[in-house]
């Protein structure tokens, strides 16, 4: 495996028992079935996939919450089944829950965001360092000395981001992020994530249901039934919208409308992925 | 069944320091069978409005009228309105409970005081009408997909026979293919069993493609209400609260600002097609 390389899995499988309220076992469910991918360092990498599709249960092998049943997972070039390796990996891949509220602890921000580092015996002098740095970075340092519970969802989710980046992370997890926010905090934390991807190059993978918030990703992953059925650029996988809507899953507003036009006879290219594409492909047809 | 809203307010901590106001003078009228998108930021007051529609919460100054009577009038019945006004709160599922879907539907009715009988034949109508397959009728409801347990929530409020139903953000957190089976779910009710829809929403699309009048709240105060395409057109205006017009109404504008004769009120994938190709023609 290249230096380059953040992430990768090796026919990973992860199967849990179900079981019955006595006890007794009813089955066994296959999450995630023999999943191969390789994120390379400063890549952003998107996952889509409906409901139960896997999606999560895969993102939380890659910070070691979970362990595979078969196979393997690196996190830069630490297997994560190795005990030795657990502080490490989670210290290297940070991750970013749905729910804000489940995630701060603390009574002020900076203290919130101070947890993490701390957690690592970071020298008192440090994390208040990267306390600071972090909460620059996602442009909450005006509310340092505020409680969390007077923030919007948007503002919430980014202390959580900050939180994580206090930690120096070099691969942040977000799983679905924005699922619980309104259109405004959405932008807030996607803004912040691909913000954290361009200038301080930290991989970024993102899980979402928001079509929207994967066209500027390197590469899309489609999950179904527990396994990658889909991968590429997003302008590929969009060019997709009948297999898409298959998979229970949508294409942006706007790919739908090009692809609208191009049912009623419109000469426009496939995997049209935001308006100012769109409007010049329509203008290419009127000259 | 119409409900009225007259000059009401709602201060939160109201006399005290922490006072904040979450609803300023609102005044609404919604008439019988409407379906309607309430939209707003998180914060705008959307919540706070939609919960003294049910007596949940009281005005501080003003009054709601459901029917023609004043909801907070001592005397009134309010556990009658709770069970005509239908509340379907976000994340519905998380107030699941029973062992079984079919005893998590009868809940409701059951709290009404119904016989036996009329309860079970009300909750085994509600999940009919959800669409949950028969199969699942007693399973536990633990044991369904997002979706599906989502259907068993909105039939346990079916099940009261509301005549207005709201629903907060009933497509929250599902994926692309159920929040459009939810919305259609909701758009059939509304058809075939007439009853007053109000729905809660982040998603413009969403709206845009199901509802036929939009309020939206700001700070407290409803500042537009309207047909979409007359709420959206202000969607300069809608940008500077935080939220947006649907993404084929910035394309119609795009375009005319490209310089094609196009009319910029679509709000629907549909109507923009149908006007970009009427250009083309």
């Amino acid at each position: 495996m290249s230096s380059e390389t953040m992430l990768r899995t090796e026919n990973l499988t992860f199967e849990y028992i179900r079981r019955d309220e006595e006890g007794n076992v009813e089955g066994i469910t296959t999450a995630v079935n023999g999943v191969n991918l390789e994120v390379k360092k400063g890549e952003f990498i998107s996952i889509l996939g409906h409901n139960g599709s896997g999606k999560s249960t895969l993102a939380k092998h890659f910070n070691a919450l979970l362990f595979p049943t078969e196979g393997a997972v690196w996190v830069d070039g630490m297997n994560t089944s190795d005990a030795k390796n657990i502080w490490d990996v989670r210290q290297e891949a940070g991750m970013v829950f749905q729910n804000p509220d489940n995630q701060i602890i603390g009574q002020v921000v900076e203290e919130d965001v101070g947890f993490g580092p701390e957690n690592m015996g970071v020298p008192t002098k440090e994390i208040w360092e990267r306390v600071e740095e972090s909460l620059k970075t996602v442009g909450m340092y005006e509310y340092r000395k505020s409680s969390p519970n007077h923030l919007s969802g948007g503002q919430k989710q980014r202390v959580s981001i900050a939180g994580v980046i206090a930690m120096h992370p070099k691969c942040i997890v977000f799983d679905e992020p924005t699922a619980m926010l309104d259109p405004n905090g959405r932008k807030e934390v996607i803004r912040a994530a691909r913000a954290l991807n361009d200038v301080e190059g930290i991989t970024i993978i993102l899980i979402t249901h928001y079509m929207e918030e994967v066209i500027y990703s390197d590469k899309v992953f489609v999950m179904d039934k527990g396994q990658v059925t889909m991968q590429g650029t997003p302008r590929e996988i969009f060019s997709q919208v009948d297999k898409l809507k298959e998979l229970r899953l949508g294409v942006p507003q706007v790919t739908l409308l090009a692809h609208e036009l191009q049912k009623r006879g419109l000469n426009i290219p496939d995997g049209i992925l935001d308006r100012k594409e769109l409007v010049s492909a329509l203008k290419g047809l009127r000259y | 069944m119409a409900i009225i809203l007259d000059h009401v307010n709602y201060i939160y901590e109201a006399e005290t320091a922490m006072a904040r106001v979450a609803l300023n003078d609102v005044s609404l009228q919604i008439p019988d069978g409407q379906f309607i998108g309430l939209i707003g930021h998180t914060g705008s007051g959307k919540s706070t409005l939609v919960q003294h529609l049910n007596g949940l919460m009281k005005p501080t100054s003003g009054a709601v009228y459901f029917d023609g009577k004043d909801i907070n009038d001592p005397e009134y019945d309010r556990k009658n309105l709770r069970a005509k006004v239908g509340l379907v709160f976000q994340y519905p599922e998380h107030q699941l409970f029973e062992i079984n879907c079919f005893l998590d539907v009868c809940f409701g009715p059951k709290n009404l005081g119904l016989s036996q009988k009329e309860v079970e034949l009300r909750a085994y109508d509600a999940l009919k009408k959800v669409g949950l397959p028969d199969e699942y009728f007693y399973q536990s409801p633990f044991d369904l997909s997002g979706g599906q347990k989502r259907r068993v929530a909105i039939a346990g409020v079916l099940a009261m026979k509301p005549d207005v139903l709201i629903l907060d953000e009933p497509t929250a957190g599902l994926d692309p293919k159920g929040r459009d089976e939810i919305l259609d779910l909701i758009s059939e009710l509304h058809d075939t069993l007439g009853i007053t829809v109000i729905l809660v929403s982040h998603s413009m699309e969403d709206v845009a493609n199901y509802v036929d009048r939009i309020i939206v709240m700001n700070k407290g105060e409803a500042v537009f209400d309207g047909a979409p395409k007359e709420v959206f057109s202000h969607y300069k205006e809608l940008e500077e609260i935080g939220l947006a017009a649907p993404q084929v109404t910035y394309v119609m504008e795009e375009l005319r600002e490209a310089g094609f004769n196009v009319n910029t009120d679509a709000t629907t994938i549909e109507e923009a097609a149908d006007e970009i190709m009427r250009i083309f023609q």
